[in-house]
C-alpha cells in the first residue's frame, strides 16, 4: 500500500464526503440521548454531548461537530468551539465520573473560536481547565481524532487513558497555513508545512502522543462510512472495557505518565 | 483614562511594535539606549528614569516587559534563590530547520537555556517555588523545556508542600517544536492537578504578554490571578481574532483590565505593591514565615 503523504491526508480530511459525528454515533452506538447546555452560558453546537449506549454499556459522549453541509456548518460554527462548548463538556465528563460511567471524546475541530465574545467568556480559561480535570476525571476517558485535530481545541477533549487517530486523521499543534505564516511569514507555504509538521497519525505513533491508528476504508472513509464506524467501534470497544478493568488509581497514574514523558530535551 | 486606551488600540493596530518597539524606540533618532519610547501611549522617557521605575511607564502605567534577572531580583529576598535545572536545553522534535542554531544564539542573548527560569526563594521570609518567563527568549513559547521545568517545579512543590508563584509570559506554544509543544500545556495542567489536589497554593501572576498555549494552561489555573496594570493577556491574536470577525475590537480588549472585568483575574497589582502582596496571600493560606522580612534583592 502506497503510504499517503500528510497534504494528500488533508485533502482526504477535508473532502466534502467525509463523514461525520453524525454519521458515526447512531451507527456506533444505540440509545443515544443527548443532553444540553453548561449550565453558565448557553448550549454550544459545536460540540454535542450525552450518554448512549456501547455494546450495551453506557457511555458519555462528547463529540465536535463538523456540519455536512451549509446549514449544518452554521449551526455547529464549523466546528469551532466556543468556551460553553468546553465548559458543557466538562460538566457532563463529570456527570459520567459520578455514575463511572467511561467517556468518549470524538475530535474533529479546526480549533477553539477566536473572537470578542470568545475572549470575553475566557476561551483560554475554558481550555485549561479541561486539561487540568480531564488528568484527573476517576472514570476511563478515550479521545479518537476523527478528522482534525486542531491545536488547544482538540487537546481541550484528547487528555484521556489512550488516544486513537483514524488512517488520515491530523493532529497539529496549529493548521499548516498558520504555521507558515507565523515562522516563515508566508502563509503561501502551507503545503511545505504541512509536510514538516509531523502531524500524520504514524508521526504521532512516533511521538507517543496517539497509541493507536484506526483503518479507514479504502481510499477514505468516504468510502465507506459503516466499515469506517464498524472499526472505530471495534476499538472503542475493547479498549473501554480493557482500561475500565484496571484500578483507577493506577489508571491515573499512566494517564499522567502518558503526558508525563512527552518532551525532548537535555541536561 | 479612556484617552490612554485609546492610545493602546493605536499602538496595537500597528501589529508589530505592541512586540517589538519595547526596547527598539524604531522611530527615535536618539540611540535607542537612552530612551524608552512606551508601545502603549508613545511617550518617550530616559532610560534611566524609566529603569528607575522599575520599567513602568510613568505616563500611563504600562508594566513594560523585565528580563529574568530584573523580575528575580525585584521579587526574591536577597541571596534567597536557588535555580533548578539550569541546564536544560531542547532537542528539535520535528527538525525544524535552524532550530538549534536559533535556541543557541538566544542562549548567549538572554544568558538562560531556555524561555523560563525556575527554582525556590523567600519572598518576604516566605519559602516558595518560583518560576519566571522572560519574553526576550523567543516570545517566552512554550516548548518542551519549558514545559518540563514548570512540571518539575510543580511536583518539587507537591513534594515539599510549598506554594508555587508563576509570573508568565509567553506568546503561547513553540511552534518550531509542532505537536510535543502542545503536549507541554497537558502536562503542565496534570501537575498542577496534583499539585492543588495535594492542597497547596497556585499564585498565577499574569505579566506582559500571555497568550495562546500559555493562557490555555497554565496561566489560567492559578488558585490567585494577578495581573500587572495593562498588559496583554489573551487566547487568540489580535489580529486572527480581526481577520476572522472583520469587526472593531473593544478599546480595552485583552488587557490586564479586561480580563479583571470578565472574571478571569482576581486582581491587578502595580509592581512596587508585587512583593508584599505575594507574602500576604501565602500568609493567608497559613504558609509560615521561615525567615525575618529581608529587602528584596535589588
Ligand atoms: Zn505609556
Amino acid at each position: 500500500m502506497n503510504k499517503l503523504t500528510a497534504t494528500e491526508r488533508r485533502a482526504l480530511i477535508h473532502h466534502k464526503n467525509r463523514p461525520t459525528v453524525s454519521d458515526y454515533i447512531p451507527v456506533i452506538f444505540n440509545n443515544f440521548l443527548e443532553l444540553h447546555g453548561d449550565r453558565h452560558f448557553g448550549d454550544d453546537h459545536a460540540i454535542i454531548g450525552g450518554i448512549a449506549t456501547l455494546n450495551s454499556v453506557p457511555v458519555t459522549i462528547l463529540a465536535q461537530v463538523k456540519g455536512r453541509n451549509i446549514e449544518e456548518n452554521k449551526r455547529t460554527n464549523f466546528s469551532m468551539p466556543h468556551p460553553e462548548g468546553y465548559r458543557k463538556a466538562l460538566r457532563l465528563a463529570k456527570e459520567a465520573e459520578k455514575f463511572h460511567r467511561p467517556v468518549i471524546c470524538l475530535v474533529d475541530t479546526p480549533g477553539a473560536f477566536c473572537g470578542i465574545e470568545a475572549e470575553k467568556r475566557g476561551q483560554g480559561e475554558a481550555i485549561a481547565r479541561n486539561l487540568m480535570e480531564f488528568m484527573t476525571l476517576r472514570t476511563p476517558v478515550v479521545s479518537v481524532i476523527l478528522g482534525e485535530g486542531g491545536s488547544g481545541g482538540a487537546l481541550a477533549l484528547a487528555v484521556c487513558d489512550e488516544l486513537a487517530m483514524l488512517e488520515n486523521a491530523l493532529y497539529s499543534i496549529i493548521s499548516p497555513r498558520g504555521f507558515a505564516s507565523i515562522l516563515w511569514k508566508d502563509p503561501g507555504r502551507e503545503k511545505e508545512a504541512c509536510e514538516l509538521m509531523k502531524i500524520t497519525a504514524e508521526d504521532l505513533l512516533s511521538f507517543g502522543v496517539c497509541d493507536k491508528i484506526i483503518s479507514e476504508a479504502a481510499g477514505g472513509a468516504q468510502n465507506d462510512m459503516k466499515l469506517t464506524a464498524s472499526n472505530i467501534g471495534e476499538y472503542l470497544s475493547e479498549a473501554i472495557s480493557r482500561i475500565s478493568k484496571t484500578d483507577i488509581d493506577i489508571m491515573l497514574e499512566n494517564r499522567y505518565n502518558k503526558f508525563r514523558k512527552i518532551g525532548m530535551f537535555e541536561e | 483614562m479612556l484617552e490612554d486606551l485609546f492610545k493602546v488600540v493605536k499602538a496595537r493596530f500597528n501589529e508589530e511594535t505592541a512586540g517589538k518597539s519595547d526596547d527598539s524606540g524604531e522611530n527615535v533618532s536618539i540611540p535607542q539606549d537612552l530612551l524608552f519610547k512606551c508601545p502603549r501611549c508613545g511617550t518617550v522617557a530616559y532610560m534611566e528614569d524609566f529603569e528607575k521605575n522599575r520599567r513602568v511607564c510613568a505616563s500611563c502605567n504600562y508594566h513594560a516587559r523585565l528580563k529574568w534577572q530584573d523580575r528575580l531580583n525585584m521579587t526574591a529576598d536577597a541571596d534567597s534563590f536557588t535555580e533548578f535545572d539550569s541546564g536544560m536545553t531542547s532537542k528539535n522534535p520535528i527538525d525544524f530547520p535552524d532550530y538549534e542554531k536559533k535556541i543557541r544564539e538566544m542562549q548567549q542573548k538572554c544568558d538562560i537555556k531556555d524561555a523560563v527560569i525556575t527554582g525556590e526563594c523567600h519572598i518576604h521570609g516566605y519559602r516558595c517555588c518560583i518560576g519566571i518567563m522572560d519574553s526576550n527568549f523567543m516570545m517566552a513559547s512554550m516548548g518542551s523545556v519549558v514545559g518540563e521545568k514548570i512540571t518539575r517545579l510543580f511536583e518539587y512543590a507537591t513534594e515539599q508542600k510549598l506554594p508555587v508563584i508563576l509570573f508568565t509570559a509567553s506568546g503561547g506554544a513553540r511552534m518550531q517544536e509542532g505537536i510535543v509543544a502542545l503536549m507541554q500545556m497537558a502536562k503542565t495542567s496534570g501537575a498542577i492537578a496534583r499539585h492543588s489536589q495535594a492542597g497547596q497554593l497556585y499564585i498565577t501572576v499574569l505579566t506582559d504578554p500571555t497568550t495562546g498555549g500559555v493562557n490555555a494552561s497554565f496561566a489560567s489555573l492559578g488558585d490567585i490571578i494577578i495581573a500587572e496594570p495593562k498588559v496583554l493577556v489573551g487566547f487568540a491574536g489580535r489580529r486572527v481574532i480581526q481577520d476572522t470577525i472583520r469587526q472593531q475590537l473593544p478599546d480595552d480588549f485583552q488587557t490586564a483590565e479586561f480580563m479583571l472585568e470578565n472574571g478571569f483575574a482576581d486582581m491587578i497589582v502595580e509592581r512596587t505593591m508585587m512583593r508584599r502582596t505575594l507574602a500576604r496571600i501565602m500568609k493567608l493560606h497559613n504558609y509560615e514565615k521561615e525567615r525575618p522580612t529581608a529587602q528584596a534583592q535589588k
